[in-house]
């Protein structure tokens, strides 16, 4: 009698245990990723398909992810949304700044579906945010280039002149100029994320200028491809490590690292305890990764960069830290004082020594 | 502004390099629309070269064997569009659609496992950072800019000497007549459609094997259509071909040059500059056509299609 | 041997024919196709085609959507298709659908936060204007100059592109957006929003603005008299000309209309599924159309089928993009090849094959 209660105890619990573990019923949980580029793009989609990945490793059976590629903003991008929730899929991720208007009309419609979305700043009780703070991989970037240009000139391929954008600009160019106040930056705007050719010109036609440091803000490996070829010039890699460039100009990257983000949020719709937030990480929680700083870099200024790496990890420095003026001579940030969130959400001023404008 | 960060001997280097996929692709048109044929299909095929030409060069390890490679892989391309056109006797407008449609799809899924590798390095002829400006001009590029130079100047002489210019020509101005005189006008325009094809698969292969040197899908960003503007900015003569390839890479990297070294013009002006420029050109020929100071120079049986219906 | 006899009429029986046919080959050659890339390919050509229309856990939301899908790319096509049948070249549909876009997205901007009546009206004429406009730069240039149109047309594409980059981030681009590129979002503008007539239907005037292209080119092109002009003009123009048409006013009507209904097109779309100006809003329904018109054989009955099964390639292979892992770009080769086997198709309906009689040699003796 008693083990016959006990035993449809320990049944109930058992029962009781597996349903709070999936999200519903015994199903799987099916994730989507709605990617804005191909997933061979070498960068920014190719990081998030490999978080995707790793979801996958670290939820085994549990888990199914699904993905589309190449998916256009828009009217498209909600369709999409649409049949990947229609086909069960209870946590997407749309990873694009574009994808914000059909998130939040898809996540009307479906209530008791998640949404994370990229780089955006539309929130509602199923839609959450999440963007990593490049710039603090830009701050290295910068510092390490301030250091080692040898004609005082860094090429950059911007673009979009969008905040996020505007920002990374803003805080290499900061840095550069703390250890190298000669330096100046040349700047390209590409009005594209992905053209190789496009990014190769770019590259050659700063070099041609006479940069010897290329930073980027596109996606492809094009500029370091045009950058091995010349000697002298070293670049990073973008959005992800690009380490075939290990030997050649590529002296480290900043890599997107979605994964403990994309595991965590997985997990919490699986715990059922889910919450919208908007999150905006760095180097702190590993968001922000810079890649291995190559032995073309002195010990010296690798041994700097990595402290500020720790600094910035420990939330000890803060890359827009004052004084810094705006570029028309306003003062923006008085003697130590930090740059809110806010601010840097919608940057669109260069700030002092840059010239030239940003396209309007 | 900063004029002096301008360097003319690295730009007129560049604009060779960018100018060379266009004037291959080009004057491999040309010579198909020589023979009446008017093939749109010209983006497939460059990119269909891109990356056949990529992946052979990746894969043997030698970039040389990459342009053929990238040759073969724009001329079997272009055989599709041959046996509709001259076998099936479809309307040539969208075939030639159909065509870029095909190659811009199959040519992702085929270079889908090749994205982000670089390729083996095409050798030049004189390279270096200490290349004074003639050197860097004349002498600092690969074999296949050179080759490249040389096809326009090959085209124009058969063209105008040989008996085989003639008949090309002949079947391109009246189709009829050359095929009352005897002459295979569907198999002359097969094999022209074929040199096309390959001609437009070098020059792709020169976009995914020197200029970038990169696979991407969808690289070639309309460098396809450009080809066909420059045939007719070139009337349809071999030699203006180049000229037209140079003005056009020539405004392209221009406008680059001038964003670094931080013009005012705003940037999407430049972006605009090169097909604006192309516009204005075009007006100007038909200008000079129509008044008389030049000549017609389409080939008149631009477009139709060929039946021996006896 | 087999050679090819030109039939006196056009057959009736394969025109019918053909397109089914067509479909059947690269149903079949595309199923190939996945194979070769490792899908299985009766899941895949299944789930392309079937699925969007029946499958139950998609088929109510993807029916409509087919109807959105498929309306600027038919308002688009038959547009074109005029042209076309006069040998008027529109390659630059993509173009006057920007401008278009960008035309009725300013108007509506310019009175934002006004709720008016006339507000969407004001922004369909404009679009329509605009495209008008874009579209005639190369008929003017065509008729004062015999520029080839399908050269400045494409051009002006890329103009078009560089515009719609500028404006997002420049004129049309959102005060309220945190700087962040776009313009307002024409959705949450009630006056402006391009919204479903019919709750849960889908339907937005932009499909009800495609099915009335359809019938009025049905009535343009069959009954009236310009659209016998337009057929001559393309058919056999000394012919036309010796009729009086005159070569020039069809360049303009073919390339207005054209332009109109593709910046109209743009407008319904960027005030409707896309909702704002951003720097991605061309998808390239310009091009695509041109595809449709052809597969549709430049009739307007054609063109709304063939408008509609090419959108449901396109949804078909979005469900097959992360139902089976299909890849983005095996969409579009499976569609060139649709074309293919269509155009292919066509020489039978113009064309029979015959048995030739057997050359005898007489050999000297």
């Amino acid at each position: 009698m008693i083990l016959r209660r006990t035993l449809l105890a320990a049944a109930a619990t058992a029962l009781a245990l597996t349903s709070g573990a999936f999200a519903d019923g015994h199903e799987k949980l099916k994730v989507g990723f709605v990617y804005v580029g191909s997933i061979g793009d070498g960068g920014w989609t190719y990081e998030h398909n490999q978080s995707r990945l790793a979801v996958d490793e670290a939820f085994g059976d549990k888990v199914e992810t699904i993905y589309q590629e190449s998916v256009p903003e828009g009217a498209d991008a909600e369709r999409v949304m649409t049949q990947m929730a229609l086909s069960g899929a209870k946590l997407i991720f749309t990873t694009s700044f574009g994808y914000m208007d059909p998130t939040i009309n898809v996540a009307a419609k479906f209530p008791d579906v998640k949404f994370e979305h990229a780089t955006g700043y539309k929130t509602a009780d199923n839609v959450s945010t999440y963007s990593a703070r490049f710039y603090e991989g830009r701050a290295v970037q910068g510092h390490i280039a301030g250091k080692m240009t040898k004609t005082n000139k860094i090429g950059y391929i911007a673009s979009f002149p969008i905040p996020e954008v505007i920002r990374g600009i803003n805080s290499a160019y900061l840095h550069a100029k703390r250890v190298n106040p000669d330096v100046e930056f040349n700047i390209i705007w590409a009005f594209t994320w992905e053209d190789p050719a496009k990014e190769a010109d770019a590259a050659k036609t700063l070099i041609e200028q006479g940069a010897d440091v290329i930073l980027q803000h596109t996606d492809t490996t094009a500029p370091l491809t045009v950058a091995a070829e010349n000697e002298g010039v070293i670049g990073f890699g973008q959005a992800s490590d690009m380490a075939q460039f290990k030997d050649g100009p590529r002296v480290s990257s900043i890599i997107d690292n979605w994964a403990p983000y994309y595991i965590d949020r997985v997990k919490a719709v699986m715990d059922g305890t889910w919450e919208t937030v908007q999150t905006w990480d760095g180097i702190d929680t590993g968001m922000v990764e810079i890649g291995e700083i190559t032995d073309r870099i002195p010990a010296d200024i690798k041994a700097e960069a990595e402290a500020m790496i720790e600094a910035m990890r420990t939330g000890a420095y803060h890359p827009f830290t004052g004084p810094i003026n705006k570029q028309d001579g306003t003062p923006w940030l008085a003697d130590g004082e930090v740059a809110d969130d806010g601010t840097l959400a919608g940057m669109s001023f260069y700030i002092e020594g840059l010239t030239g404008d940003i396209p309007q | 502004m900063d004029w002096a960060a301008i360097n003319p001997a690295f730009y007129v280097a560049s604009v060779m390099v960018a100018a060379t996929p266009l004037l291959l692709a080009a004057i491999g048109e040309l010579v198909v629309e020589k023979t009446g044929v008017l093939n749109l299909g010209v983006e497939g095929m460059m990119i269909i070269g891109a990356v056949c030409g990529f992946i052979t060069a990746v894969e043997t390890g030698s970039p040389s064997l990459g342009f053929v490679g990238g040759a073969l892989g724009g001329a079997a391309l272009s055989v599709v569009f041959a046996v509709l056109t001259q076998f099936f006797l479809t309307s040539q407008v969208p075939t030639g659609l159909a065509l870029t449609l095909f190659g811009l799809g199959a040519s992702a899924m085929v270079g889908q496992s090749y994205v982000g590798i670089v390729p083996p390095k095409m050798p030049q002829l004189m390279s270096g950072a200490q290349l004074n400006a003639f050197e860097r001009i004349v002498l600092g590029h690969d074999a296949m800019l050179y080759i490249g130079l040389a096809i326009p100047v090959a085209v124009w002489a058969v063209l105008r000497f040989s008996r085989l210019g003639l008949i090309l020509r002949a079947v391109g101005e009246d189709h009829n007549a050359a095929h009352a005189l005897g002459y295979k006008v569907m198999w002359i325009r097969f094999g022209a459609i074929v040199f096309g094809g390959a001609c437009a698969g070098l020059g792709g292969a020169y976009l995914s094997l020197v200029r970038v040197p990169q696979w991407t899908e969808g690289m070639t960003t309309g460098a396809g259509w450009i080809a066909l503007a420059l045939v007719v900015f070139a009337s349809w003569r071999p030699l203006l071909i180049i000229l037209g390839a140079y003005i056009f890479g020539g405004i392209a990297i221009l406008q680059l040059n001038l964003q670094a070294a931080g013009s005012t013009i705003p940037v999407e002006y430049l972006s605009m500059s090169p097909y604006v420029i192309t516009i204005f050109v075009l007006v100007l020929l038909s200008a000079l056509h129509k008044y008389g100071i030049s000549r017609a120079q389409a080939p008149a049986m631009l477009g139709r299609s060929f039946h021996a219906s006896n | 041997m087999y050679k090819l006899e030109k039939r006196p009429n056009p057959s009736n029986l394969w025109a019918y024919l053909t397109p089914f046919l067509a479909l059947i080959a690269t149903m079949i050659a595309g199923g190939i196709m996945f194979w070769m890339l490792g899908k299985p390919p009766v899941d895949a050509i299944r789930t392309i085609f079937w699925d969007p229309l029946f499958n139950e856990q998609f088929a109510a939301y993807s029916r409509p959507q087919l109807l959105v899908k498929a309306a600027p790319l038919i308002l688009i096509a038959i547009g074109l298709s005029i042209g076309f049948k006069a040998g008027v070249w529109n390659i630059g549909a993509e173009g006057q659908y920007v401008i278009g876009a960008l035309c009725g997205a300013a108007v509506a901007l310019a009175a934002y936060p006004l709720e008016a009546w006339w507000i969407f009206p004001a922004m369909v004429i404009a679009g329509a204007v605009g495209g008008f406009m874009w579209g005639m730069i190369p008929a003017i240039l065509k008729i004062k100059l015999g520029t080839n149109e399908i050269l400045v047309s494409l051009m002006l594409v890329y103009v078009a592109l560089e515009l719609l980059s500028s404006m997002s981030v420049g004129v049309l681009r959102n005060p309220d957006g945190n700087g962040f590129p776009g313009s307002r979002n024409l959705q949450q503008y009630a006056s402006a929003h391009n919204a479903e007539i019919w709750q849960g239907s889908s339907v937005h005037w932009g499909v009800v603005a495609a099915f009335s292209a359809v019938i009025l080119a049905y009535v343009l092109m069959s009954k009236h008299r310009l659209g016998f002009q337009i057929k001559l003009a393309g058919a056999a123009p000394k012919a036309a000309r010796f009729a009086g048409v005159n070569p020039h006013v069809i360049t303009a009507v073919c390339l207005g209309i054209s332009g109109a209904l593709a910046g109209m097109a743009g407008m319904f779309e960027v005030a409707g599924p896309a909702g704002q100006v951003s720097i991605d809003f061309a998808s390239g329904y310009g091009f695509t159309a041109i595809i449709v018109a052809f597969l549709g054989r430049l009739n307007p009955w054609g063109i709304l089928a063939a408008g509609l099964l090419m959108s449901l390639t396109y949804i078909g292979g979005e469900l097959a993009q992360f139902i089976i892992g299909l890849p983005a770009s095996a969409i579009s080769a499976f569609q060139g090849m649709l074309l293919f086997f269509l155009l292919a198709g066509e020489l039978l309906v113009n064309y029979r094959i015959r048995r030739a009689a057997p050359r005898t040699v007489k050999e000297a003796a």
